[in-house]
């Protein structure tokens, strides 16, 4: 067996089945694990009391709103340079757990810039640039939604995701390059992290988490893809005479 | 453990509002995910295996 095998939708689309309940169960247990951390183990912050457990939510999801867009180039970029059909699908697979986890990270801010800094929302480099990246993902959506033409719809919306990843680097790096209300990084990779160990690991539990998560709906979401767009080979109709 | 009543629980020291409004609103995004991602998976494969259907006869 080698690796490329797995770049046939058929055999992605058997393996992915057997990987789904591992992924759900892992993203399952370990939100309950992170709550538990996030509710009863983590100390009150001594600036922020009991508000800064917005933290254990905002920052998992503001992280997966970026990390779940360079995927998204990166499955883009593959299937325009090398033309494989899975690479595309995993890109529209991604798009709306991207979406929704930047919608998060836009609701969560705002529900605790209110209490610290007395706005819901601020035009700043790091909210606006966020904002931006909630209108790329719909962007992308739409436009993938809009062409019928399976292949030019693949291009043209991984063409789009490309173009739209260098807001990435500015959302990331927006807290140093401008003034901010906004907080800098509490943990980053150069420096040790600026907060207490246990608050940190409950943020790191919800993050695995959320990465679980999303693999687990990705999944889902890239099996049903598979299925529409391989609807005529013997494979899938067994499959669905099965089913 | 912080707490020294369920009811301080849910109080937060009065950031109730946004701390339970932040975590209910995400719950509540991640169900509809799910259960649309369930629905759209019965909807496409019942749509294939008519169109399969048609096909055949």
């Amino acid at each position: 067996m080698n690796l490329y095998t797995y770049a046939s939708p058929a055999n992605f689309y058997h393996l992915a089945g057997k990987l789904i309940p591992w992924f759900a169960w892992g993203a399952g247990l370990l939100t309950v694990w992170g709550l538990y951390i996030s509710f009863f183990l983590a100390p009150t912050d001594f600036q922020q009391s009991e508000a800064y457990r917005i933290i254990f939510i905002h920052v998992p999801a503001a992280w997966m709103s970026m990390f779940i867009y360079l995927v998204m180039a990166f499955w883009g970029a593959i299937g325009l340079a090398f033309n494989t059909r899975l690479s595309f699908m995993m890109a529209r697979a991604l798009a709306p757990t991207g979406a929704l986890f930047t919608f998060i990270a836009l609701w969560t801010g705002a529900l605790w810039g209110k209490p610290m800094w007395g706005a819901w929302w601020v035009w700043d480099a790091r909210l606006t640039s966020e904002l931006i990246l909630l209108f790329l993902y719909v962007g992308i959506i739409a436009l993938w939604a809009a062409i019928d033409d399976v292949k030019r719809g693949d291009r043209a919306g991984s063409l789009l995701t490309l173009i739209g990843a260098i807001n990435v680097p500015i959302i990331y790096f927006s807290v140093k390059w401008w003034n901010t209300l906004h907080q800098g990084s509490s943990i980053n990779l150069t420096k040790a992290p600026s907060m207490a160990a246990i608050m940190l690991q409950g943020m790191l539990v919800m993050a695995i988490a959320a990465w679980l998560y999303t693999i687990a709906v990705a999944l889902v979401r890239v099996r049903r893809i598979i299925l529409e767009r391989e609807r005529q080979t013997d494979w899938a109709k067994a499959i669905l005479e099965a089913e | 453990m912080e707490w020294a009543s369920w009811s301080d629980f849910w109080h937060m020291a009065g950031y109730g509002l946004y701390v339970w409004g932040s975590y209910a609103v995400t719950a509540a995004c991640i169900l509809v995910e799910v259960i649309l991602l369930k629905r759209a998976g019965t909807d496409t494969r019942r749509r294939l295996k008519r169109m399969q259907q048609w096909e055949e006869q």
